[in-house]
């Protein structure tokens, strides 16, 4: 029983996390139909800003809150410098300018910080753990789940019940469409790359709260995530970004409590078998979404 | 003759190195249905789609009431007042029809009564949507997505209507329909460029008529002058 809910509270945690992060990359790619490769570093930027901010006598959520305002910045800057001037022109053009962008960020934090890791201010309650029916569970796993849940909610809430997300989703299946009805192509593309720095500054602050710490290369592994997370649950559908996101988590915790200690340094060795896997047997991902989707 | 409120001159578009408008003037008066008709690939929707700005026009001028929308974003000239209804009867699939007829009327969303009475007037107009209005669009037959696609085009209170092919694929009782409400929309002072295959229907409705062959006009005139003096059948064998 105890390790049940143990299990599921990780799987959930874990989930929630890789849920929301997969969420960030997906809003965009569904609505220009390119991965940005930049993505990453929208959670570096908001382990730097907690960083510079730790030494100023502000609380911790006002930190937090600049961090994930200067990720949504973050966001909104790969849109004018890396996507915009190319958007039109060509694919390639793109995947190679938006590596360059996340490359740039990386190398200033190289630069201008340091190559080692930074400590990075996190509250009491990050660190301290409470018992529930006798397991014991880091706080921070449960903040984690109730972000995540809330997050999601907002998210599905701002997608339906607004006109904004309306003409989001709509501009997610057949863009030009949405422009022949009004919908500017600018405004949408720019509101993604936002709330895509939004969920990346949000993800970021969990992220780093598991770590302690924030590296120039801290983002590879959550836009890795991110980015098998939405090729399972299928690169279409919002709804399969966050499936892709639990079943990934789930696979990872399973391992995690299954393997043995020797086995376990090849656990990513496992996970990947499993995601080829699911790949053949599902080439498009769990959930297909609309089959329209040419680009800009 | 008074200034139209649509007319083109000169246009030429370009897919590559394929010319498939080339050099095509044409206008419609306030309130007029202009028909184009030609075979498939003489370069009708092409023309609409240009118009619309969905194309890039590689020259020529478009002017709608008056303004300069050559080469002119689609956002920007859904708000000077033309609705398109394009040939691949585009609803967004995963959308329900009320969230369809909502984008319809995203240019006017400020004006909230204005819209939900417009919204109220549509399932009036088409009963059949009002009993799926929470259906996603992808869920309603070819006919009734056109329905939806028409209705959604009004709800941003066009002066100009561009239809492309409004009855391929549909079956004959729902062709009618839709030459019905093309010819009330008519009525209502709308101006309407509508291509279409269906050149009998589509020459009995129209006050006049264009015949477009391999990117160019190749005929003009009255709409029943078209009707007598072209073989009708002709038209669509290219030449």
């Amino acid at each position: 029983m105890g390790f049940g809910l143990q299990f599921v509270i990780d799987v959930l945690s874990l989930g929630g996390a890789y849920a929301l992060m997969a969420l960030g990359l997906v809003i965009v790619y569904g609505i220009l139909k390119l991965v940005n490769f930049a993505y990453g570093e929208l959670i570096m930027v908001a382990g730097y800003t907690m960083f510079l901010l730790g030494g100023s006598a502000l609380p911790w959520l006002v930190m937090a809150a600049v961090a994930v305002a200067m990720s949504m910045l973050a966001g909104v800057l790969t849109d004018y410098v890396a996507f915009r001037p190319v958007r039109a022109k060509s694919v390639t053009a793109v995947l190679i300018t938006s590596f360059a962008f996340s490359t740039l960020l990386q190398n200033l934090a190289l630069l201008f910080i340091s190559p080692r890791p930074r400590p990075v201010a996190l509250p009491e309650i990050f660190s301290e753990t409470v018992t529930i029916a006798g397991v014991v569970t880091p706080v921070r796993n449960l903040i984690t789940l109730a972000a995540s849940v809330l997050l999601l909610g907002l998210f599905a809430l701002l997608m339906r019940k607004t006109v904004l997300g309306i003409a989001m989703r709509a501009a997610a299946t057949h863009f030009i469409m949405a422009r022949m009805l009004g919908v500017p192509a600018n405004l949408i593309i720019t509101s993604a790359f936002a709330i895509s720095g939004f969920l990346a500054g949000v993800v970021g602050l969990l992220w780093i709260g598991r770590i302690g710490t924030v590296t120039p290369g801290i983002g590879l592994e959550p836009l890795l995530i991110a980015f098998i997370a939405t090729v399972i649950g299928g690169m279409r559908s919002m709804s399969g970004a966050v499936l892709g996101g639990f079943l990934f988590a789930l696979i990872d915790t399973t391992l995690n409590y299954t393997l043995s200690q020797d086995l376990l340094k090849f656990r990513d060795a496992f996970t990947f078998t499993l995601v080829i896997l699911i790949l053949l047997w599902r080439p498009e991902g769990l959930i297909k979404g609309p089959a329209t989707g040419q680009r800009t | 003759m008074a200034e139209p409120m649509l007319a083109v001159e000169d246009l030429e578009v370009r897919h590559g190195a394929i010319r498939a408008v080339r050099g095509v003037s044409l206008h419609a008066a306030p309130g007029e249905l202009v028909v184009i008709l030609g075979a498939n690939g003489a370069g009708k929707s092409s023309t609409l789609m240009a118009i619309a700005g969905a194309l890039r026009p590689a020259s020529g001028r478009i002017r709608l009431n008056g303004r300069d929308i050559a080469g002119a974003r689609p956002e920007r000239i859904v708000r000077i007042g033309l609705a398109t209804v394009p040939e691949t009867r585009d609803v967004f699939p995963d959308l329900t029809v009320r969230e369809n007829l909502t984008l319809g009327s995203f240019i006017r969303r400020s004006d909230r009564a204005g819209v939900a009475e417009d919204e109220a007037r549509m399932f009036a107009l088409f009963p059949r949507l009002s009993e799926r209005a929470h259906q996603p669009a992808g869920t309603l037959s070819g006919g009734e997505q056109q329905m939806l696609v028409i209705a959604r085009a009004l709800m941003s209170r066009p002066r100009v209507l561009l239809l492309d092919e409004p009855s391929l694929g549909l079956a004959p009782v729902i062709v009618d329909q839709i030459f019905a409400m093309v010819a009330e929309l008519k009525q209502s002072g709308l101006t309407i460029l509508l291509v279409e295959q269906n050149a009998a229907k589509a020459l009995a409705v129209a006050d006049r008529a264009y015949v477009m062959r391999l990117g160019q006009i190749a005929t003009e005139g009255d709409a029943a002058e078209i009707r007598s003096a072209t073989d009708l059948g002709a038209l669509y064998l290219g030449g």
